[in-house]
């Protein structure tokens, strides 16, 4: 059989082309952007002409791809595990209203934290919506179950979670595809108050969600990507979640694991294959890549009946993505290695890239900053978070999207000044601009950088919402134009750039200066791509 | 057949495209495959790891468990020691000289070299000057792959034909220069 190299990620692209979605709505983060630029650069989805453009934020991707549900056809909206904070009201409330073309929710969590401020599990998210999650364990899986995930999500009525993490993400396969399936009919929703959640309607719909979970237990019972391993030692049984379960089989290569074992790649966990398990076995290992959901959902909280291992109870590391090492360990297994690493070696963080602009900006704002005395930099999510590390160290926060011009504004409401936020282009249009309108409104005393380079970074010079727009939203917004300064970040222009700031630090009131030049990275990626053009 | 190697170098230097090649030969062998990449942050001139898994058995975990590689290949001197604990006592560590100095500290590794050469099997080689000598200092990575083609259970015509799945959309005379790199860092290796 045809077996194409896939990384997760375009396994996931690839199946939603094939199980006929009529949209994808996502805004960059990594590990999950590639499943939109896989469709972006798909023929099929070209012909289909799939939506397939980059959101303003997850939210709006979210909102937008319920919106698609609600008239009937399939649609994807596409996210790292950070992203669906952002989109967690639409998210939870899709839940009680359901859908009418299948909703698929991709979600990609990022263990040990490789590009992330955090490493929640969004398995916790679907949960907390109740609402199916499917986990795959391979490539191959990734796709059979995307290619599924909208007719079930059609046969439940609920949008379907599906929850990856970064090492399934970023890891290429061969994987065998299926035939493509016709995109869905436009046809609204039977009930035009489907969508209605006022509370009257809303209660209702809550009770409907709630009448289905035993079905949703159900149904993961009998699902194909669940499964109960036999295994004639029983003084261990074994649960695995999602990639869990490679590791657990990398430690027996000849597929001769003594221990029984439960599979679980769909949620709601399959309760009756659990319930044999802990019949058989004397004791529980349970191995899950995340938090320890299914852990605190087997683990007796009065310590009283079966003992349950895991990450909690320190058999597994607490925090981090999983290896085949972490659960030979586990297992009892212990590994040395015959070499380490030598005692000179160094190590390498990331950097910002020779030429970049932001490098400019962050010798002139240093230079500003130490009239004032440092502490006052609040910053972002971006490339220019790099900022933080020598030998800039300018900036001292970044917490969630948008938050520079938020905290800087509460910094200076408890009477910091002055107070600087630095943000980049495409996290201004994300959710800066809301803050911005705050600061506007009540006059705060604030800097506001915006560093543009005109591209989404970080995760690899996607199309930024804010391309040509940042002015005439400052301006719309109430910034006033005199207060709006543009710089282009260039070594000659730092005399000049120093004094723009300087004069906007002496102006009591909302300023926002923008330093304008393209990413290095994305300038070269065009010329290339120019160049392979003619 | 089981080959499991661990690519390292630093972010922007191209360790892709060596795996890519190896991928499309293991394909067209019909081989199972696994590979590993590092994506995101560390992409900004962080140090950068793949791991590469390839079997005619199937293959379970996307990572190599430590101590079972069978090669480290590093484009960069100082990131092929940063997974030594990954190797195989049997394993064999390929390594370009040249270094990539973006970080203040970078050490003298020359005395570590010496030690770990006494112990593993180690080829060193200047792969940025003999691409340069070829005439395409771009096909350093190739020189490379070349280099360790010795430790690979993969025929050398099989990989060739990997790098000319990979290169054919850029052009004859760019497929031409990248075998021929292959060959040189492979003949490199074999003289040692």
């Amino acid at each position: 059989m045809q077996r194409n190299l896939f990384l997760g990620v375009e396994a996931i692209g690839q199946a939603s082309i094939d199980a006929g979605i009529s949209g994808v709505y996502a805004y960059p983060g990594t590990p999950s952007t590639e499943i939109t630029e896989y469709i972006q650069h798909s023929k099929t989805a070209s012909e289909r002409k799939i939506h397939r453009e980059w959101s303003a934020n997850e939210k709006t991707a979210l909102e937008a791809a319920l919106g698609m549900s609600y008239a009937g056809k399939r649609s994807m909206a596409c996210m790292k595990h950070v992203g669906l904070n952002v989109a967690a009201d639409v998210f939870m409330n899709a839940a009680i209203t359901g859908v009418n073309g299948g909703l698929v929710v991709t979600v990609a969590d990022d263990p040990s934290q490789h590009s992330s401020q955090n490493e929640q599990d969004s398995r916790y998210y679907g949960k907390f919506a109740m609402i199916p999650v499917f986990e795959p364990s391979n490539q191959q899986e990734a796709y059979d179950m995307m290619y599924e995930a909208f007719e079930f999500s059609e046969k439940t009525g609920l949008p379907v979670m599906m929850r990856i993490t970064t090492r399934l993400a970023h890891s290429r396969a061969g994987v065998v595809q299926k035939t493509t399936k016709d995109e869905n009919q436009l046809r609204l929703p039977e009930n035009l108050m489907q969508f209605m959640l006022l509370p009257a309607y809303g209660r209702k719909y809550y009770q409907n969600l709630l009448d289905k979970q035993d079905w949703l237990t159900e149904l993961s019972e009998k699902s194909s990507f669940n499964a109960f391993y036999e295994g004639e030692e029983k003084s261990l049984g074994i649960v695995c979640c999602g990639i869990a379960f490679n590791y657990l089989m990398e430690n027996y290569p000849e597929d001769d694991c003594p221990y029984p074992v439960v599979k679980i790649a769909q949620y709601p966990a399959p309760k009756e294959m659990l319930i044999r398990l802990e019949n058989e076995c004397d004791e529980l290992l349970v191995i899950e890549e995340g938090y320890p959901l299914v852990e605190e959902l087997l683990t007796d909280f009065f310590g009283k009946g079966t003992k349950v291992s895991g990450r909690l109870d320190g058999s597994l590391p607490r925090r981090g993505e999983l290896n085949p090492d972490h659960v030979a360990k586990a297992l009892g297994k212990e590994i040395t290695p015959d070499w380490n690493s030598p005692d000179t070696l160094v190590g390498r963080p990331p950097s910002l890239c020779a030429g970049c602009g932001h490098q400019d900006t962050y010798k002139a704002l240093n230079e500003v900053v130490k009239d004032a005395g440092e502490g006052r930099v609040f910053s972002d999510i971006g490339c220019y978070t790099l900022g933080a590390l020598p030998p800039y160290s300018t900036i001292n926060t970044c917490v969630d999207m948008g938050a520079s011009i938020t905290m800087a504004k509460g910094a200076a409401d408890a009477g910091l000044s002055p107070v600087f936020a630095v943000i980049g282009d495409s996290t201004f249009t994300h959710s800066g601009i809301t803050g911005l309108l705050d600061c506007v409104v009540e006059k705060t005393n604030i800097n506001i950088i915006i560093v543009d380079n005109e591209t989404v970074a970080m995760t690899g010079g996607q199309d930024s919402s804010a391309k040509g727009r940042i002015e005439k939203i400052c301006e719309g917004v109430g910034v006033a134009p005199e207060h709006i300064r543009l710089f282009v970040p260039l070594k000659k222009n730092h005399d000049e750039i120093v004094k723009l700031m300087r004069e906007e630090v002496a102006w009591e009131g909302v300023s926002v200066i923008i330093g304008r030049r393209e990413c290095v990275q994305r300038l070269a990626k065009m010329k290339k791509l120019n160049k392979s053009k003619k | 057949m089981k080959t499991d190697i661990i690519l390292a170098g630093v972010g922007g230097q191209g360790i892709l495209s060596i795996a890519a090649s190896l991928g499309a030969a293991a394909l067209n062998e019909d081989f199972y495959l696994k590979q590993a990449e590092t994506h995101g942050m560390s992409q900004r001139g962080g140090a950068v790891v793949s791991h590469l898994r390839i079997s005619d058995k199937p293959i379970h975990s996307d990572l190599i468990p430590q101590g079972k590689a069978d090669l480290i290949l590093s484009v960069e001197p100082m990131e092929s020691l940063r997974y030594l604990a990954y190797l195989s006592p049997e394993g064999s560590l390929v390594t370009n000289t040249s270094e990539y100095k973006n970080i203040s500290n970078y050490p003298d590794l020359e005395d570590t070299f010496s030690e770990l050469e006494k112990k593993i099997n180690i080829v060193r080689i200047d792969a940025d000057k003999m691409a340069r000598e070829i005439g395409n200092p771009k096909a350093s990575n190739m020189v490379m792959l070349g280099a360790a083609s010795p430790f690979i259970s993969i025929d050398e015509e099989i990989i060739i034909k990997g790098i000319e799945t990979i290169f054919q959309t850029k052009g004859e005379k760019i497929v031409q220069l990248n075998i021929e790199a292959f060959k040189a860092g492979r003949a490199f290796a074999h003289n040692k």
